[in-house]
């Protein structure tokens, strides 16, 4: 076309970055072996990357083989101790990287084009310069961790499996804050999109990251699933939840840490006072960034009624301006899909859906996936609960902003949600009561390395980012250890005095135990005190459901919570003799220390409770992004048998202070400490399903509870540990196993336990 | 090419409509939302080698070439004038294939309209004139109201208001809408831009209801500032004031112009402005009847890009000539 007929067309033309440096790199380096103890290894078993939006091979890799995992595993272990000395040194090395990375910026960026097929515009202007963020963020955290967190430990070797919807970044998330800690790590970029991780090690040495510090080998699942079962301290896993649930019941029992970040179906949520054309702006950002490839994609728009028609009008419109092609031309909004098969997935998913009205734009031939709205579907059309990861968009309607926040959690995910709305009290109302780790408020998609990410429910668990995130990079400094079991007394068939059968204790109320069984209790001497009863997975039920009634509870103030908790010590201190003597009868040992000990948990907790305070992040934005602390849920609890009273009060009191809902099976072999215990309950003004106490065998009560789907958390701290943390794969539900040593206060600990982390994003401007 | 040859002649004015207040209250304008659209936009949009050329030369056809000076004198409009109609030079233009190029119209002050107006006479550029006690606005009513007529009457087509910034600042919608309403009527044929001096309007929510009451009032077009205030054009402004246009233009059907003026001065910028427009309002808004840059000191920076997109070497000022 002439100048003066694109003067009347006005077209935008081809406006191509050049790919040649990134061509001139790959060319240079060859075919890739392994980076292994600071150095590449030779070229193995290779497969082919391929840039999807041309279907040009880029480069060949190599398969890894166990004894490569091996290597790996071994110089990272080898090289841990000593990059485990100096804070000092390792912030050093960081900021090196993160200088590097934007040395290579542009580099990065058009390699991660070409392997992803995402647009240059978010591999330059996001992918690249929040992975740069997140390694100078971290090369503080290095550089404080002796002074700041004086009592945590590097894990030591970490296992990183990473997904290919954002390669170099979610590497960046990984491994900028393992090293910090102090951790070294064995990393496997995804198999379809591996050059960046590869570019990476090539620039770990410019950087002086001295050799096993950082290992990435490259391949399959297959190659997963090794660093998943080698002889590491950590497994960091970002992709699917269903891979995310194989891990978990994998790795249960082992005793390595876990983190895992999976699927979402984030709900955008639009009222109807909102800035209308800002929140259809927003939707762009949320579905249409990175081809709707990315776990926390305002995947749902939930619009109030009202509004909607007008704003799906203006939603089409303006998809129909969106430009699909070539990902690496710097006028394109949609790139291409990350692979074939992944573009057969989301079209196998579209093309099943057979409700509401689809409207989608035009795109080219090749592995592109038009951008779609499908409108007028109901919470229960297939669309609205499955995870499409694709650039679809689903919608419905609400009325009201209670039935927002029902639609919104109307979901087995809960990573991101949006919220849009001018009106504060709506939009700060609706963020805490949404089932998610991170809220954006008037907004989508901001990410920011002080700001911690991660979900809840099947989202997965652990948080990446902000001093939060380094939690799950350490661990105590101090190893502590879990008291040995204690087997129940056997003893005499008949006692003295009146018979007395203990209950189970569910919504407030003694109840009889579903079986109809109970087992007698003896003193150490085989003096018969009782008995208990047995519960069983029914009565674990009911106490669920009483839990579900009580849901108030999480919305008390903390004020509130700790009068009750302190009213609960005042009215065992004034039973105190009497359970004293009890403890004496059922375990033999002076029951005195172990009442006031209780008393003083049930004093730290209360005093935590309105303490145990979020935090204002320092993100590069007008506005806050707030970490709130927020209750769990419902808890399920397996009290160890030592110490029955305090082991049970320990792990209870920090669990409700922070406005969780717990069911617990109380110590197996001295249980009626547990059931004396609900009597002071129910004269503190406790309501009735927040506390809920089992009697029974733990191993009857450990399955079901781990694998109770509306249980958000179980603490197995009665052993079990391998079959408790299989079986929460269910629901990913949050696991606990210790070590817990009753006798010491562990409260603050505990509390973190307790407690998830929901980023509130709240910008704002006048 | 006379700026008129790519209008649709039947195109009709904006007769406006009865103040809708419900409408106007329910306007809300996000800040933040908007700044965060604004600031990707130009990294997400980009035109190179013939479409840039391309683009340059439909932002000179949409430049009201300006000069609002106190020592403005009748030579100086007549050279404003003289680089309106040739404001490339005319080897560049035959390279191009772009002969006959000119901007959109020239912009003085009303004691210099005659001048103006003899000196582009055959050319089919309009004249504009800012009036109305431009540019704090604060004349006595009746005066600004004959001034429009003086210069309608001296020969501009175009008459360029400012509001009185107090009426939104106080909220009151009517009398603003009463006193658009009688300024486009004293501009009998001429069109009406309504200055809205959004520098010193407070919050984008309040130029968002003002556009919309202005657009209600008659205005041909709604124009960001005069140049004069601290804060002139911006990108979230004007994202604020053409979705303003695109919800009039969705419930009336009728097609109102925009106006950024003040603060652009690079040919990336108005690149970025064209694009802007393109994605959010449409194609046919790339006219000279639906869109203007109010701008003085851009039609040099164009000029040394086309050069350099001609002859791959970086051009200098001096080898163009000035207005």
């Amino acid at each position: 076309m002439t100048v003066k007929e694109i003067f009347e067309t006005m077209d935008y033309g081809p406006a191509p970055e050049s790919a040649k440096e990134a061509f001139a790199w790959l060319a240079e380096k060859g075919d890739f072996g392994h980076f292994i103890n600071g150095a590449w290894t030779a070229p193995g078993d290779l497969f082919a990357t391929v840039n999807p939006a041309t279907g040009d091979t880029l480069a060949q890799v190599t398969q890894a083989t166990q004894a490569d995992v091996d290597a790996a595993v071994k110089a990272a272990r080898k090289a841990q101790s000593g990059w485990a000395k100096d804070g000092s040194a390792r912030a050093r090395v960081l900021y090196a990287l993160a200088r590097l990375l934007q040395k290579h910026a542009r580099l990065f960026a058009v390699l991660e084009t070409l392997d992803n097929g995402k647009p240059i515009r978010e591999s330059r202007d996001i992918d690249v310069p929040l992975a740069q963020r997140h390694f100078y963020h971290h090369a503080g955290y290095a550089q404080l961790m002796a002074s700041e967190l004086p009592d945590r430990a590097p894990l030591g070797v970490c296992g990183q499996v990473i997904p290919w919807n954002f390669p170099l970044l979610m590497l960046a998330w990984k491994i900028a804050s393992a090293l910090a800690m102090g951790n070294t790590v064995v990393l496997k970029p995804a198999e379809w999109t591996p050059l960046t991780a590869l570019l990476f090690a090539d620039i770990c040495g410019q950087a002086g990251v001295p050799p096993g510090v950082v290992n990435i080998v490259t391949g399959d699942g297959a190659v997963g699933e090794m660093i998943v079962a080698a002889e590491v301290d950590k497994i960091a896993f970002t992709g699917s939840t269903a891979v995310g649930r194989r891990i978990r019941a994998v790795t249960a029992g082992t005793g390595k840490a876990l983190s895992l970040e999976l699927g979402g179906k984030g709900a955008y949520i639009v009222f109807e006072d909102a800035d209308i054309d800002s929140a259809v702006e927003g939707l762009v950002d949320a579905i249409w960034f990175n081809q709707g490839q990315v776990c926390c994609a305002g995947s749902r728009l939930l619009v109030q009624e009202g509004i909607a028609d007008d704003f799906h009008a203006r939603l089409r419109r303006r998809m129909d301006g969106l430009r699909v092609g070539d990902p690496l031309d710097k006028c394109i909004d949609v790139g291409a899909m990350v692979h074939p098969e992944q573009l057969d997935r989301v079209r196998a998913l579209v093309d099943a859906n057979t409700d509401g009205d689809m409207h989608q734009v035009p795109v080219p031939d090749g592995c592109y996936y038009p951008p779609t709205l499908i409108t007028g579907l109901s919470p229960a059309s297939p669309l609205m609960g499955q995870e499409i990861f694709g650039p679809v968009l689903v919608s419905t309607t609400f009325r009201t902003p209670a039935e927002a926040v029902e639609i919104a959690n109307n979901t087995a995910y809960g990573l991101a949600t949006s919220v849009w709305s001018e009106n504060v009290n709506v939009a700060l109302d609706i963020a805490p009561r949404l089932v998610a780790g991170i809220v954006w408020v008037n907004g989508t998609n901001m990410m920011d390395a002080a700001a911690p990410f991660g979900g809840v429910r099947e989202s997965g668990f652990g948080r990446e980012g902000g001093w939060e995130g380094l939690t799950g990079y350490t661990r105590p400094a101090v190893a502590m250890t879990s008291p040995a079991a204690v087997a129940a007394h056997g003893g005499d068939a008949t006692g003295d005095g009146i018979d007395r059968t203990a209950k189970l204790y569910i919504g407030g109320k003694q109840a009889r135990p579903d079986g109809g069984y109970s087992r007698a209790v003896h003193g150490p001497k085989g003096k018969l005190l009782g008995h208990a009863s047995l519960a069983n997975r029914k009565d674990l039920r009911n106490a669920v459901e009483a839990m579900n009634g009580a849901s108030g509870w999480g919305r008390t103030s903390g004020h509130q919570r700790a009068q009750i908790i302190y009213y609960i010590a005042e009215n065992l201190s004034a039973r105190a003799d009497e359970f004293a003597n009890r403890l004496q009868d059922l375990t033999g040992k002076d029951g005195k220390a172990e009442v006031a000990a209780s008393i003083d948990r049930l004093f730290s907790a209360a005093a935590w409770a309105d303490k145990y305070d979020g935090q204002t992040k320092g993100v590069p934005l007008r506005g806050v992004a707030l970490a709130m602390k927020e209750p769990v849920g419902k808890i399920g609890i397996l009290c160890p048998d030592a110490q029955p009273l305090l082991g049970l009060v320990g792990l209870m009191a920090p669990a409700i202070a922070m406005g969780n809902r717990v069911v617990i099976a109380a110590s197996e072999a001295f249980p009626l400490a547990a059931t004396d215990f609900y009597q002071v309950l129910d004269t503190s003004d406790l309501p009735a399903g927040v506390v809920n106490i089992l009697t029974g065998m733990h191993a009857d009560l450990a399955e079901p509870l781990a694998r109770h789907l509306d249980l958000d958390a179980v603490w197995g701290l009665a052993g079990h540990a391998q079959m408790i943390e299989a079986a929460s794969a269910g629901n990913l539900k949050r696991t606990w196993t210790g070590p817990f040593d009753p006798s010491a206060d562990m409260t603050r600990d505990i509390l973190g336990h307790a407690t998830e982390v929901k980023t509130i994003w709240v910008p704002y401007g006048a | 090419m006379s700026p008129t040859k790519t209008e649709d002649p039947h195109l009709p004015r904006n007769p406006g409509r009865p103040l809708d207040m419900d409408w106007v209250m329910r306007t809300q304008a996000n800040t933040s939302a908007i700044e965060r659209r604004a600031a990707t936009l130009p990294g997400r949009r980009s035109v190179k080698k013939d479409y840039q050329a391309a683009w340059l030369c439909k932002a000179i056809s949409l430049i009201d070439l300006t000069t609002l000076a106190g020592d403005d004198t009748d030579a100086r409009v007549r050279r404003l004038c003289a680089k309106a109609r040739q404001p490339v030079s005319a080897a560049l233009l035959d390279t191009l294939g772009m002969q006959g190029l000119t901007t959109g119209a020239v912009c003085v002050y009303h004691d210099m309209v005659p001048t103006a107006v003899a000196a582009l006479a055959g050319s089919g550029i309009p004249v504009a004139a800012v009036s109305t006690g431009f540019p704090a606005g604060l004349s006595p009513f009746h005066l600004r109201l004959a001034e429009i007529g003086e210069s309608v009457a001296a020969g501009a087509q175009e008459i360029d208001i400012v509001i009185s910034r107090r009426h939104v600042l106080s909220g009151n919608w009517q009398a603003l809408y009463d006193e658009m309403s009688q300024m486009r009527a004293a501009c009998g044929q001429a069109h009406v831009k309504a200055i809205l001096a959004t520098g010193e309007l407070g919050t984008l929510r309040n130029v968002a209801m003002a556009s919309l009451v202005c657009m209600m009032a008659g205005a041909d077009f709604i124009k960001t500032s005069t140049g004069k205030e601290s804060v002139n054009a911006t990108l979230p402004v004007s994202l604020t004031m053409i979705r303003a246009i695109r919800d009039y233009h969705a419930a009336t059907g009728i097609h109102v112009g925009y106006k950024p003026a003040g603060g652009i001065s690079k040919a990336k910028d108005a690149l970025v402005y064209l694009s802007l427009i393109k994605d959010e309002l449409g194609h046919r808004w790339l006219q000279p009847d639906l869109f203007r840059f109010g701008a003085s000191s851009l039609l040099g920076d164009i000029e040394r890009q086309l050069e350099h997109h001609v002859s791959g070497s970086y051009s200098a000022g001096w080898r163009h000539a000035m207005s």
